[in-house]
């Protein structure tokens, strides 16, 4: 057990396992891009249909049971549907993260614009603002630390998921685990594991740091 | 305090208001308010009071009837131009939490694009005229009271000047003493301000208190009168509004009749009760010749203060004499008990006849 954990610590701190296409570096700054790239997608989708119905009270029931039924998608299985559908690309992994993270950006967002104070609502448009305005000055200000919550939870779970890449032969750091796993190489399996909960661990920190600094005028 | 130039504001014309689930929130509602007074809607829970309120301003589009503000029909302009022309306050403030106080105040302006600068300028100057610091501008709501978040309530209404301002339960959050210390605030300044207010309580003292004339509504949305509040004390319509006002109501009346035309006698000297007095004739305590009783207080009264007060001041005085007193404090004679019961009888009988 000691070996394993001495060998595990020389894979992650040793020069050459860092540098070149297979390194470290590169497979990490991979892994970010799929990560990110997926969640600002699933972004782009879930956002608006979170406020839309949070704004609207409408089509809530609907939504919510759509994000729900996406969150219990496995998302092997959808990897693998979309690779029968469209061959050897990048579109099956990015469906299945997209999917993944679409759901808790909804329902936070919904949860966060319904949580709004309806006195607050009510004063705003009573001072004379229009649905844009009551929208975008008061409801989404308001509901932004619930979207950030949402947004960080997509992020680390699309991170932790973005493994399955290497599944279908692309990079990232599920590369190590996929080819320690085919190679019985226990050191580059369990190396791959830690770099991607490391990576998890570090963008929830910094991320509710950063929600901890933007909000810190708002009541607890 | 009287009702301005004798213009009609506000006006509501056969309102009926049913919401789609079948109540009837206001029925065949007739009402004016006139311009540059405050017109109190008054009645327990349910009776329609905020439902009329709101129609002012659109936030509640009547079923049938007309409401004019300014000769205008409200129906025919674009609800948020006209809810940016009139002042709202609500109860709980209803404060923006991610925005700084002087932010809020500055709320209308913005919308009516008079640029930031001028727009914080603006709110800054509104801090001061509802008594808050300048420093309480670049806090935030949650770091205020309730009173103060109220005064801010008050002070996002009025930052771009409109003049008819909807005050929906607005002191019914805080507690009793900052209540009156709002109100007599809100008196002040519609003194300067001479707004058309609608103010919107379930608290009679509160009506009596701030109005130039009080609507009192029942349950189903039915005014059932409408009339000063001298008038509505002296004369209520029915027992309904007798019951509304309460078994103290002739006591509530003698709360609106100053002292002014009350006479007043030199005050005793040589007897057995004395005024003590200071250097500036400034009524101190009551004190007595014979030895070893101790010194009474005393309370003197000015001119404005009512004849409620009188009455109560005169149960309390060892004498049943009351000390008036100028605007500076020094003595100007005494009233008795019996003079005060007797305008106390006057008054009633007056507004009866008045109304």
């Amino acid at each position: 057990m000691y070996e394993l954990f001495k060998d595990l610590g020389d894979w992650l701190v040793s020069g050459e396992q860092w540098t070149g296409p297979d390194g470290i570096g590169h497979r990490l700054a991979e892994h970010l891009q799929y990560s990110l790239l997926a969640t600002l997608v699933a972004a782009a989708i879930a956002l608006p249909v979170g406020l839309l119905i949070g704004h609207t009270g409408k089509g809530a029931f609907l939504a919510i049971n759509l994000a729900s039924f996406g969150r219990a998608l496995p998302t092997v299985g959808l990897v693998v549907l979309v690779f029968l559908a469209s061959g050897l690309s990048m579109w099956p992994v990015y469906v299945a993260l997209v999917a993944l993270a679409v759901p808790s950006i909804v329902t936070n967002t919904y949860a966060g614009m319904t949580a709004v104070d309806p006195d607050v609502k009510d004063a705003a448009r009573g001072q004379g603002m229009r649905w844009h305005q009551v929208l975008f000055q008061v409801e989404l200000p308001l509901a932004l630390p619930l979207i950030m919550t949402g947004l960080r939870l997509a992020l680390i779970q699309v991170v932790a998921t973005a493994t399955i890449a290497a599944y279908v032969s692309f990079g990232g750091l599920g590369r190590y685990v996929f080819d320690g796993l085919a190679q019985r190489d226990l050191v580059q399996v369990l190396g791959g594991a830690v770099l991607v909960a490391l990576v998890a661990v570090v963008l929830d920190l910094g991320l509710s740091g950063l929600q901890r600094v933007l909000f810190r005028h708002r009541p607890a | 305090m009287q009702p301005g130039k004798g213009h009609l504001m506000i006006q509501f014309d056969a309102v009926h208001k049913r919401f789609p689930n079948g109540t009837t929130a206001v029925h065949d509602l007739s009402l004016e308010m006139p311009e540059g007074g405050v017109t109190v809607l008054v009645g327990s829970s349910g009776c329609g009071k905020t439902t009329t309120l709101r129609m002012i301003n659109r936030m509640v589009d009547p079923t049938s009837g007309t409401i004019r503000v300014g000769g205008r029909d409200v129906l025919d302009q674009d609800a948020a131009d006209l809810r940016r022309s009139i002042g709202y306050v609500i109860q709980q403030s209803g404060l923006f939490p991610h925005r700084t106080v002087l932010d809020n105040i500055a709320t209308v302006p913005l919308l009516l694009g008079h640029g930031r600068r001028k727009a914080r300028a603006r709110a800054a100057e509104l801090l001061e005229t509802v008594g808050l610091t300048a420093e309480s501008g670049k806090r935030y709501p949650h770091q205020l009271s309730g009173g103060q978040q109220q005064r801010v309530g008050v002070a996002r209404a009025l930052a771009a000047d409109p003049p008819v301002l909807l005050m929906d339960e607005p002191f019914g959050a805080v507690d009793p003493v900052v209540r009156t210390q709002l109100q007599d605030e809100l008196l002040r300044l519609q003194k300067e301000l001479s707004k058309t207010i609608v103010f919107v309580t379930h608290d009679i003292d509160e009506a009596v208190r701030l109005g130039d004339q009080i609507a009192i509504f029942r349950t189903g949305g039915h005014l059932v009168q409408c009339a000063t509040p001298s008038e509505l004390l002296a004369r209520p319509a029915d027992d309904f509004v007798a019951d509304f006002l309460g078994a103290e109501r002739g006591l509530k009346l003698l709360s609106l009749t100053p002292l002014k035309d009350i006479p007043q006698a030199p005050a005793p000297e040589g007897g057995t009760w004395e005024l003590a007095l200071d250097a500036a004739r400034r009524p101190l305590h009551w004190r007595t010749k014979n030895t070893g009783e101790p010194e009474l207080p005393v309370r003197p009264l000015r001119d404005t203060d009512s004849l409620l007060a009188a009455l109560n001041e005169s149960i309390a005085s060892p004498t049943g004499l009351v000390a008036r007193v100028d605007a500076d404090g020094a003595l100007t004679g005494v009233t008795s008990r019996d003079e005060i019961h007797q305008h106390a009888g006057q008054a009633h009988a007056e507004a009866r006849v008045a109304s």
